[in-house]
């Protein structure tokens, strides 16, 4: 059994930019954050993508992986715990929340902050699944080089829809986006650039029906959006980007989740609907979803968790005196 | 700490098909971000259940034609061998104890 010296006062479980930021600012606060990063989804979404030119502070543009190298060391800097582990389970419901990981350890802490993130989002087929690796994809970076001088489809309107499909370019004869509005979600300048280059051609208020292919994909069958007429589509590849779903399967069944699936949280804080619980990142944010909107998330979290430290241990003092 | 050995398209056969262990081969490269998190935890495996299996990687940027020929276009893509068969394959990196639940017959002491 653990003691009360094995309380901490904060576990931060996951180390996108919301984790790392809300870890830099809970260390300089002395709070000693431990923080869960995650066996290999440390780092978070930016560890999968290659340029990011809109985070401010880098006018050149930095690299994902690279910036999130910089958030650990910053955050190690500063005394932050951090352990490349995987929770579990988490007993968040009393005063002293328990956080056991995957290899069975148990961690306690007074304050625990959720900063899960989001996973990518299935078109939900049974023959995307069943193809997935061997033609269905969800990382540009990683598998691009498998489909040199082939055709092959992106699927989504966002701004990872036209980086992935313009990072496909690189490697691929034609790209096709195929997406079920008439217009692109993704920011203007992202938006610009892939309707301007040639070999990225757009497939308009159409949505996929099927994936087609034996043992690697063939093709796809589209069905318009607006009159359900069906269509073929002849590629080797699909690059899926049609959005993100939050990870809340660590707690959804504890904490408020909105109708959006996102961890409810009180007005602009990030508490949730227990106290000593703070969530920050994606995993609440159902509309911006950005790397800095994230790491502001993550800097709302711990100084929501200091008050409330700060909080707990006035209550404490007054009922001893 | 690693036991895991570097596999060409050459000696696949040999190394691989062949080999009288269960072999996990970890199809990987470097531009890849999650098969550099994975390649750790492979490590690792190839470590704690030496006695079991053997774990040996193949860079597809240099061997392409070994990943071309089981239909391999994503990675990390990791495959488990059995006499020669492929008896299982994880797609994208996964944490440790995703691969002793996945493969427990062959990852257990």
């Amino acid at each position: 059994m653990s003691t009360a010296a094995d309380i901490r006062d904060v576990i931060i479980v996951g180390s996108g930019p919301a984790g790392y930021t809300a870890a830099i600012y809970t260390a300089r606060a002395n709070l000693k954050p431990l923080i869960f990063a995650g066996s290999v989804t440390a780092g978070g979404e930016l560890m999968n993508t290659t340029e990011v030119e809109n985070f401010p502070g880098f006018p050149e543009g930095v690299q994902g992986p690279e910036l999130m190298d910089k958030l650990e060391q910053q955050a190690a800097k500063f005394g932050a715990q951090i352990e490349f582990e995987d929770v579990e389970s988490a007993d968040l419901t009393g005063e002293i929340k328990t956080v056991t990981l995957a290899n069975g350890d148990a961690y306690q802490a007074r304050a625990v902050i959720i900063s899960t993130g989001s996973a990518y989002r299935e078109l939900g087929l049974p023959n995307e699944k069943r193809l997935s690796g061997h033609g269905v994809s969800w990382c540009a970076t990683c598998d691009g080089f498998f489909f040199k001088d082939q055709d092959i489809a992106v699927i989504g309107g966002g701004d990872s829809a036209m980086e992935e499909a313009l990072f496909l370019t690189k490697f691929a004869r034609t790209v096709t986006v195929v997406h079920r509005r008439d217009t692109l979600r993704a920011s203007k300048i992202m938006a610009d650039r892939a309707l301007a280059h040639d070999k990225i051609r757009f497939i308009w208020n159409t949505e996929v029906a099927d994936v087609v292919g034996g043992d690697k994909v063939t093709g796809l069958t589209l069905r318009s959006t607006l009159d359900g007429t069906m269509s073929s589509l002849d590629v080797t590849g699909v690059f899926v980007a049609i959005g993100n779903d939050p990870r809340t399967e660590l707690v959804k069944d504890v904490l408020e989740i909105t109708s959006e699936g996102t961890i409810a949280v009180e007005g602009r804080t990030s508490k949730t609907t227990i106290p000593g619980v703070f969530a920050a990142g994606d995993v609440v944010d159902p509309t911006y979803r950005q790397a800095i909107t994230a790491a502001g998330s993550g800097c709302v979290a711990a100084l929501d968790v200091e008050h409330y430290l700060a909080n707990v241990e006035a209550h404490a003092l007054a009922a001893r005196a | 700490m690693s036991n895991a050995k570097n596999v060409t398209d050459a000696e696949f056969t040999d190394k691989v098909l062949l080999a009288e262990k269960p072999v996990i081969v970890d199809f990987w490269a470097e531009w890849c971000g999650p098969c550099r998190k994975v390649g750790p935890i492979l490590d690792d495996i190839s470590v704690e259940y030496a006695d079991q299996v053997e774990v040996v990687k193949v860079d597809v940027d240099n061997n392409p034609n070994i990943a071309a020929e089981y239909g391999i276009t994503s990675i990390p893509a990791i495959y488990l061998f059995e006499k020669g068969k492929v008896t299982g394959t994880v797609i994208g990196a996964r944490p440790k104890q995703y691969f002793e639940k996945e493969w427990s017959e062959v990852l257990s002491k």
